[in-house]
């Protein structure tokens, strides 16, 4: 076989420089991304950033017009969705109205050579798999959102695959539902021990559940990392502001050393960033993001922290576990910055309208390099 | 607001006797024992219907519709499903015009499209046999087969048949196990709805038919004959029944498509 045809073993799905244009759009654009063995990795992104379109171009419903996908070390360009190791569950979880619960679950099967005991037994041990023992029968209209998703679940399940494609699974389920899917499908993939790959515009899904996540914007993948990394060290602007909440500084630059730059903001004073929190390509402007609970407030007579600065509390809203507070730093602007408390009991409650003073870490900062 | 309804009612009721009475003189005078058709009855009888045992040339009309309305009803089902499933499927240059063309029987005058097919048939040197009317037909059907494969196909999730593709299967298996069922209520809307209007088609069998008559055309030139008209009448009430029967029949199936569409979508999203 040539060079073209084999890849990393390692990486289970390989996908090297996809383009797709639907009508002129390009949906997804130059995306290199490899999805290592056993992972539960996620694809997040606002709607209409091109992560479906991703995930069916592995499935292979779709063409990429250019660029080379491989599965398992081989190209699988030229194949069709039925000959790919791979099986999905649909959005709408596609479930084959006219069959019942085990004909859905053994629809798959049919081409094997398998006999009738061992279609019923594999069928059994898919409906235990996904909780649906003694379904068999159940015709697929009598079945709940949550037990359709289980059934989809099942049958794309019962063949196998090395991958399993996952379409936004959880976002017809209502909240308490998609929670606990959320946990038991991590559970079913640590069992199972097959890729998932998760196409999801939620961010709280896509964090608690996988193992990487891949964030998306008008077709290209911003950042691969693990959860805590996407979170604390967001590489771009778009990525910070998408995950999370995160307030944002324009700085002007002051000085470079081997490991550090100094930045100069007229509210907050000057900022010594680590060069390993700063993203983008060197420019004249750096713009710092500060996570809202990464903010502390000063207790009126105690003792300032070092970077110190005052603001003008304007919003304050009690979540249950945390206190939001907005802010404004001086008096000509207005822009409203965000902290978040959580260690309610030990900090100091300022009411709407008071001053006072807030303080960071410099290490907690990110930064970006902007025009 | 009462009294509105009361009107309603009236008119409803008035529109109903206007459409449905001529129709039930047709049961009525066929079971009456006189040669003649007026009130007062005279009797009960089913002698007509007997008597129509006994007309060879009607049962070669029936014969010759029978086979007419099987066969342009197949006809116009498969092109039907086969332009449905390219609109639906399939994004190409000049769908809508073309589309749009096959419809156009619809509303064509049904003498028009008789003169004209008159016309072709014979400037093409052809015979005027039974064929030619299921040729006729076939393009008098194939609309509302169209029309009616069209919603069976909007009905299918396209997802469906991803899932059945995603699965292992052949596109021929998907076609099979998959889409075919669920298109199968459509399939026999259209047969059925096919069936019915060729079968009481007069004016396109009227031009086209050459010598052997079908039904209508046998019906109508029964006419000529005072005697034979109870027995026609028989006939129509025979026939008025077998339409009736199969239009519910259509009816019940294409509930049952709607039905399957709102369960393919999912209860979630209902």
């Amino acid at each position: 076989m040539n060079k073209k045809n084999i890849r990393n073993p390692e990486k289970i799905v390989d996908l090297i420089s996809i383009e797709k244009s639907f009508d002129k759009i390009r949906a997804v654009n130059n995306v290199s991304l490899g999805i290592k063995e056993g992972e539960f990795f996620s694809l997040l992104g606002p709607s209409g950033c091109g992560k479906t379109t991703l995930l069916r171009i592995i499935a292979g419903f779709e063409k990429p017009e250019n660029g080379d996908v491989f599965i398992n070390g081989k190209n699988v360009n030229s194949v069709e969705p039925n000959n790919r190791p791979t099986n999905m569950v649909f959005q709408n979880y596609a479930i084959f109205p006219h069959l019942n619960v085990s004909e859905n679950v053994g629809y798959g099967l049919r081409n094997t050579n398998l006999n009738k005991d061992e279609i019923a037994q594999k069928i059994e041990e898919a409906l235990n798999l996904v909780g649906l023992e003694g379904y068999h029968k159940r015709a697929s209209s009598a079945l709940s959102g949550g037990q359709r998703q289980r059934v989809a679940l099942a049958r794309a399940l019962i063949l196998k695959p090395r991958v399993l494609l996952l379409d936004e699974p959880l976002s017809a389920l209502d909240k308490n539902l998609r929670e606990q899917m959320q946990f038991e499908l991590r559970q079913l993939q640590k069992s199972v021990g097959i890729t998932f790959v998760l196409v999801t515009h939620d961010q709280t899904e896509a964090l608690t559940m996988s193992d990487r996540v891949g964030v998306m914007f008008n077709g290209k993948v911003d950042q691969v990392a693990s959860p805590e990394e996407i979170y604390n060290k967001p590489q771009t602007k778009r990525v910070a502001s998408f995950i999370g909440n995160m307030n944002f500084f324009e700085t002007q630059y002051l000085e470079k050393n081997s490991k550090t730059i100094s930045v100069c903001h007229k509210d907050l004073g000057n900022i010594k960033l680590l060069k390993s929190n700063i993203f983008g390509v060197d420019k004249s402007k750096l713009t710092i993001g500060i996570r809202p609970e990464n903010f502390k407030i000063n207790n009126k007579n105690g003792k300032k922290q070092s970077k110190s600065f005052n603001a003008k509390v304007v919003e304050k809203s009690f979540m249950g576990d945390t206190m939001l507070y907005g802010i404004n730093l001086g008096e000509n602007d207005h822009h409203t910055y965000r902290i978040s408390i959580s260690d309610i009991k030990n900090s100091p409650s300022p009411h709407i309208g008071e001053e006072i003073s807030v303080f960071f870490q410099e290490d907690d900062i990110v930064a970006y390099f902007e025009e | 607001m009462k009294k509105s309804n009361k009107i309603f009612k009236v008119i409803v009721i008035f529109f109903l006797v206007f459409l449905y009475a001529p129709a039930l003189l047709l049961p009525i005078f066929s079971f009456n024992n006189s040669k003649v058709i007026s009130f007062p009855l005279s009797g009960f009888s089913t002698i007509w219907f007997e008597e129509l045992l006994y007309e060879n040339t009607l049962h070669n009309a029936l014969f010759n519709s029978l086979l007419i309305a099987i066969s342009s009803t197949i006809l116009a089902t498969i092109l039907g499903t086969l332009v449905a499933r390219a609109s639906t499927r399939y994004i190409f240059y000049g769908k809508k015009i073309s589309i749009t063309f096959i419809l156009v029987p619809l509303i064509l005058p049904e003498i028009i499209l008789g003169v004209c097919l008159l016309t072709v048939l014979i400037q093409l040197g052809l015979d005027l046999n039974l064929w030619s009317v299921v040729l006729g037909h076939t393009l008098l059907i194939t609309p509302f087969s169209t029309l009616i494969m069209v919603s069976a196909f909007n009905n299918l999730d396209i997802s469906l048949e991803e899932a059945s593709l995603d699965l292992g299967m052949s596109s021929f298996q998907t076609f099979r196990i998959i889409i075919l069922p669920m298109v199968s209520p459509g399939l026999i809307s259209s047969l059925l709805i096919g069936f019915v209007i060729s079968l009481d088609e007069f004016i396109i069998a009227f031009f086209l038919t050459g010598v052997e008559p079908t039904l209508p055309v046998y019906i109508w030139s029964q006419f000529r004959f005072p005697a034979k008209l109870p027995s026609t009448m028989a006939l129509g009430t025979i026939l008025l029944i077998v339409s009736l029967i199969l239009v519910s029949l259509f009816e019940y199936f294409r509930r049952r498509m709607e039905l399957y569409n709102y369960y393919s979508v999912g209860l979630d999203q209902k």
